[in-house]
């Protein structure tokens, strides 16, 4: 500690006013402030404060969202290793070697691109370096295919930063949830990188190895909107040993991390509850109408049961960690529970009708964020209608 | 309506400090201050020089837009100094106290048997018109008004606060007949807010001419604006009066006795206060009498007041105008290793983010530390948790921040003041200075609208 304190202090003096890299200070305040919460006293107002703050928070959402990572990694190497016919011979330790050689490096190109341009970004505008990009860092590999080249990462999540957040005014200030934003770049600009049956399941082969017969690399949801029925098991889905983005795959691991998420108060539980119920009410009224659809792909998809929607795809992962983020989210109680809900239903709708989408998530969670600030107007403007009401009733 | 209301958001912040319920002797301060900055809206112009002798109800000062409010000095003694900071702001008078209070006599009156003009001139001259606060903005009542309502709370839920039974304790006859003369000052009614998970003094619960509401709930359940809210909201163009019960008391003995005795009871609080208790004073007085060798050793945060809304002060420095209370905790300038990720068992949180939430009971001592830097608004739903009001506190803020000011009118802005706030800026991850900027929104719509 001594030592951190002695070598910040030792810097200090390059990055002040007058020293060789002044313009960098920014850099050194984020350093600085990393590695000690700074001793500001209050100054104005309330005299004590809540131990909480943004890198608090930031770090408590990594956190709940380390399962899913540590999932996809295992999952990576089993998939790869199934899809050649090894799992026999491979210990679990060799999954979870082949995964995190996979995943790792997502993470880091993510980070380092991420952080890199945020630095930047604060060098240039003078502002301290904000913690937003913590956690949007850890989610972009979370929801890649394990196989997308390294370089489509970095372009993503450049992005990402630059046009779905710094061009607002940076961390708290974007519209579209960054790691979305990231993920839509990729999808639309590298659709052949991002979906169909070949990129979820990293099948390079070393020397001797070779794909098992009758090997498919397809995700339940892509199955489901070509056949119409998916080899999967609804247990399968629930632990996570299917394949798909590298965090989305384990409802339980997603469960884990929500229950941080919802214990510590840090996610909000109107969402990730109306989200729910949302995608429950869809899948209930396809089950309903599925006799009604003339071909039997569509009868199939459609008579789903509700449950296996929210384990299949991106569902569980986009509710608990995208659709939640307080950013882009509705603010208002009353918005939430709205904005959770049309979330939840939109999700499904997208997914079962829109045949170039296999996966609605996405779309239905940025199509909503570009709602939210409109749900929010109409919440906030009950609230003045009331206040006005009272005005007229006392003088009436 | 029910007379019991309950109060569901809000947090109770268990503090270690409470003062002990005795009272305590030091001898009595010797020097007392009068702050202008006590008073929002109050344009101060100085009546006297240094030098002069004033008597308990000399007038010391005067508001120059509204020049019959007049602030007086609360004991007889020698104006000592004139302190003024930047541009000649007057920032306090300080008087040298003699050891016998004398008195301006202002004559005994029964209020019941005078009328509204007289008991108004009468609190008017005194210097007594001031303990009467004015909603919306939180200023000195204007006098040239007939308030809606007036409004009393009679409990404090804020942390470490003092108990508001005990220091009324066996002053029934001053607390009636303040309430008499307060209530020739409105059409409309005067409510006490009592709390409802107590056995409230019979001060209040006998008091005649009142209506009487319990409220049930944690902090802020008993701040006056949260029971107005409840009670009687303020709309557009409405005016509300609020006054605490000591300064009822205070309104009685002038009546009674004719005199302006501001003799207040007070706590004496904090983590370290090595031995927290209650003393009697007058308004403004010195706190050096009542820390000196009372305080542990520790770098320390001197507040008049409470630690929501208090003031910070010198530890030779005055108790302000409207405090009940002084409060030290430790300053927290200390830089934190690693602070953001430690278990945080000694912070308090509202949120499960620090491992604190295993000991639910536990009583913090905690110190002024900010624990983090000011950031852009990003969590939601936070202030709502702590904010028992039919409004959009985020939303109000961020159009006090663009000044905007009939969103500001829309939002509610005439119905809070910076107390109601505090816990949100407590609780507030962003570290947003929120009662700072409320106080901003009040103030600007006070210079384009007037009071």
């Amino acid at each position: 500690m001594k030592l951190f304190k002695n070598l910040l202090a030792s810097v200090k003096p390059h990055f002040e006013e007058g020293g060789k890299l002044e313009k960098l200070y920014p850099v050194y305040d984020g350093f600085a402030t990393f590695l000690f919460v700074p001793g500001h006293s209050t100054h104005t107002g309330a005299h004590i404060r809540d131990g909480i703050d943004l890198k608090r928070t930031m770090i408590t959402v990594v956190m709940a969202l380390v399962p899913a990572l540590l999932f996809g990694m295992w999952n990576a190497g089993y998939q790869h290793y199934l899809a050649l016919g090894l799992n026999d011979s491979v210990s679990f330790w060799e999954q979870l070697g082949f995964g995190a050689m996979k995943v790792l490096p997502l993470v880091i190109v993510s980070y380092a691109v991420g952080l890199g341009i945020e630095f930047g970004f604060c060098v240039v505008k003078k502002h301290q370096i904000n913690e937003g990009f913590l956690v949007s860092g850890m989610l972009i590999p979370l929801i890649m295919p394990v196989d997308i080249p390294l370089w489509m990462v970095a372009l993503s999540t450049a992005f990402a930063v630059i046009i779905g957040k710094e061009v607002f005014g940076g961390t708290g200030m974007n519209i579209l949830n960054p790691a979305l934003t990231a993920r839509a770049f990729a999808f639309f600009a590298y659709p052949t990188f991002m979906s169909g049956d070949k990129v979820w399941i990293n099948t390079s082969l070393n020397e001797g190895q070779s794909v098992a017969d009758g090997f498919s690399g397809a995700t339940a949801l892509g199955e489901l909107a070509t056949t119409g029925d998916t080899r999967f098991e609804a247990m399968d889905m629930f632990l996570g040993t299917i394949p798909g983005s590298i965090g989305e795959t384990s409802t339980l691991a997603i469960l884990i991390g929500a229950a941080i998420l919802l214990y510590t108060g840090i996610g909000s539980w109107k969402i990730m509850l109306s989200a729910v119920l949302g995608g429950i009410t869809m899948g209930l009224i396809f089950n309903g109408v599925a006799d009604f659809m003339i071909s039997p792909e569509q009868q199939g998809f459609m008579s789903v049961p509700y449950y296996e929607h929210l384990m299949m795809g991106g569902f569980a992962f986009g509710v608990v960690f995208m659709a939640t983020d307080p950013v882009s989210a509705s603010q208002t109680s009353k918005g939430k529970w709205i904005y959770g809900f049309l979330t939840g239903m939109l999700c499904i709708l997208i997914r079962v009708f829109n045949p170039a989408y296999p996966e609605g998530v996405m779309m239905a969670i940025l199509f909503m964020n570009v709602m939210a600030p409109l749900i929010d107007h109409y919440v906030v403007e009950g609230n003045v209608k009331r206040r006005k009401k009272r005005l007229k009733v006392k003088t009436a | 309506m029910s007379d019991l209301i309950k109060i569901k958001r809000g947090v109770d912040i268990k503090l270690v400090g409470q003062a002990e319920q005795i009272y305590a002797t030091v001898d009595q301060a010797d020097s007392f201050a009068i702050k202008p900055s006590d008073f929002n809206g109050f344009k101060a112009k100085l009546l006297v020089k240094e030098g002069d002798e004033v008597k308990a109800g000399s007038p010391i000062l005067f508001d120059k837009n509204k020049e019959s409010v007049k602030i007086c000095a609360p004991v007889s003694g020698e104006i000592t100094e004139i302190v003024r900071g930047e541009k000649r702001r007057l920032v306090a008078i300080r008087i040298l106290a003699d050891k016998e209070v004398k008195f301006v006599d202002f004559g005994k009156a029964d209020p019941n048997s005078l009328d509204a003009e007289a008991v108004k001139d009468k609190l008017l001259n005194s210097g007594c018109w001031p303990l009467i606060k004015q909603r919306p903005y939180n200023i000195v009542a204007n006098p040239e008004r007939s308030p809606k309502a007036i409004f009393i709370s009679c409990f404090d839920t804020s942390p470490i606060s003092p108990d508001m039974d005990f220091v009324v304790h066996g002053m029934d006859k001053e607390f009636q007949t303040g309430i008499d003369a307060i209530r020739k000052l409105t059409e409309g009614k005067v409510y006490l807010g009592v709390d409802a998970k107590t056995n409230p003094s019979s001060v209040f619960t006998s008091c005649k001419g009142v209506e009487i509401k319990k409220f049930n709930g944690p902090h802020p359940a008993g701040n006056v604006g949260v029971q107005i809210h409840n009670i009687d909201p303020i709309n557009k163009g409405e005016y509300v009066w609020t006054l605490s019960p000591q300064d009822i008391i205070i309104i009685g003995r002038l009546f009674l006795e004719g005199k302006y005795d501001s003799q207040i009871n007070i706590a004496v609080t904090g983590s370290e206060v090595n031995k927290p208790r209650y003393y009697k004073t007058r308004t403004g007085a010195s706190v050096k009498n009542f820390l000196a060798s009372n305080v542990s050793d520790a770098k320390l945060r001197y507040i008049s007041g409470n630690v929501l809304t208090g003031t910070r002060i010198n530890s030779d420095g005055y108790l302000g105008f409207y405090d009940r209370q002084i409060t030290v905790i430790p300053e927290g300038d200390e830089e934190e290793f690693f602070g953001w990720i430690s278990p945080g068992l000694n912070k308090f949180s509202i949120s499960r983010a620090m491992f604190s939430w295993m000991m639910p009971n536990k009583k913090y001592a905690l110190d002024s530390g900010m624990h983090g830097e000011e950031r852009a608004f990003v969590v939601t739903g936070e202030y709502e948790k702590v904010f028992p009001f039919d409004i959009f506190p985020v939303q109000l803020l961020k159009a006090i921040m663009v000044r905007d000011l009939e969103a500001m009118e829309n939002l509610g802005i005439y119905e809070v003041v910076e107390e109601d706030f505090a816990l949100c800026e407590v609780v507030c991850t962003s570290k947003i200075p929120v009662q700072e900027t409320v106080r901003e929104g009040l103030d600007l719509m006070l210079n384009e609208l007037g009071d």
